[in-house]
């Protein structure tokens, strides 16, 4: 069980190696989330499934679809009117999509050979979690949801076209 | 039954801290100083999570919790920010924001 560990570790090293010694932006992201993918694995294996659910659900799926979205804005991803042909040649996605497969072939094996949890003495689930977050952490979680709010009040302010960049000639 | 030394978890946290900051010092691209920022904390949530394996306690993934929804809001306004940015600056290059109404 050891060893899935430090595989997982593995991949997450080398995918966010490439992320940071890429070019395209778009590929970069890809490899973002097969080490978030990783990531994931590793708190599933270290007795937080809850903390992996989260790191997919959030992580891998909201943050990184807004970091989609902005690139896709900025036009950094590969020009529309290009052929779509090199897009489909496997020499842009093949080095996420082994590093995934090998994540893939670790939960099989996983919850082939655990039955359930491969965990630690006691997988600390959802219910303990929920219990110690609305008992003596009700006042951190109350600052997120305010933090949360503060994000969105200030994104909203700061991505609203303002009347002195129309003035300027800059974008509507 | 998983037996990891904590020590390695924090081994493999340290490394892609590093990695994350290495990004973050050595791009120019906007886009990916704020993937640096995300790897580091990132790396941070799994020094939280290593702790809660250590101890078995829930106050691990709590604070990992925590780390998650400020990224969240970090990664909203971060990149509406640089939104903004784009038109003055025109382009992604962080070396030509060295000023600011000067």
């Amino acid at each position: 069980m050891n060893t899935l560990f430090y595989i997982a570790g593995a991949v997450a090293v080398l995918c966010t190696l490439r992320v940071v010694t890429h070019t395209n932006a778009v590929h970069a992201l890809l490899y973002l989330i097969v080490s978030l993918l990783a990531a994931a694995l590793i708190f599933f294996l270290l007795g937080a499934p809850f903390a992996a659910a989260l790191e997919i659900i959030i992580y891998a799926g909201a943050i990184m679809v807004l970091f989609v979205f902005v690139i896709m804005m900025l036009n950094l991803g590969t020009p529309t009117d290009r052929d779509q042909k090199p897009c489909l040649r496997p020499a842009g996605w093949w080095g996420p999509a082994i590093l995934a497969s090998v994540l893939l072939v670790e939960v099989v094996y996983v919850l082939a050979a655990g039955g359930g949890f491969p965990a630690v003495n006691a997988p600390v689930g959802p219910h303990t979690l929920g219990r110690a977050l609305f008992g003596p952490y009700a006042l951190g979680l109350e600052l997120a949801s305010v933090l949360l709010m503060a994000g969105l009040v200030g994104a909203y302010h700061l991505a609203r076209p303002r009347g002195a960049d129309r003035a300027e000639g800059g974008a509507p | 039954m998983i037996t990891v030394p904590t020590t390695h978890v924090l081994m493999l946290a340290g490394a892609l801290f590093f990695l994350g900051l290495a990004g973050v010092m050595a791009r120019r691209n906007l886009i990916f100083i704020l993937l640096g920022v995300e790897i580091m904390l990132n790396a941070a949530g799994l020094v939280f999570i290593a702790a809660g394996y250590h101890w078995g306690r829930p106050d691990g993934q709590i604070m990992f919790l925590f780390i998650l929804s400020m990224a969240a809001a970090e990664v909203s306004v971060g990149l509406a920010m640089i939104l903004r940015l784009r038109h003055h600056i025109h382009g992604l290059d962080a070396d030509r924001a060295g000023s600011l109404r000067g």
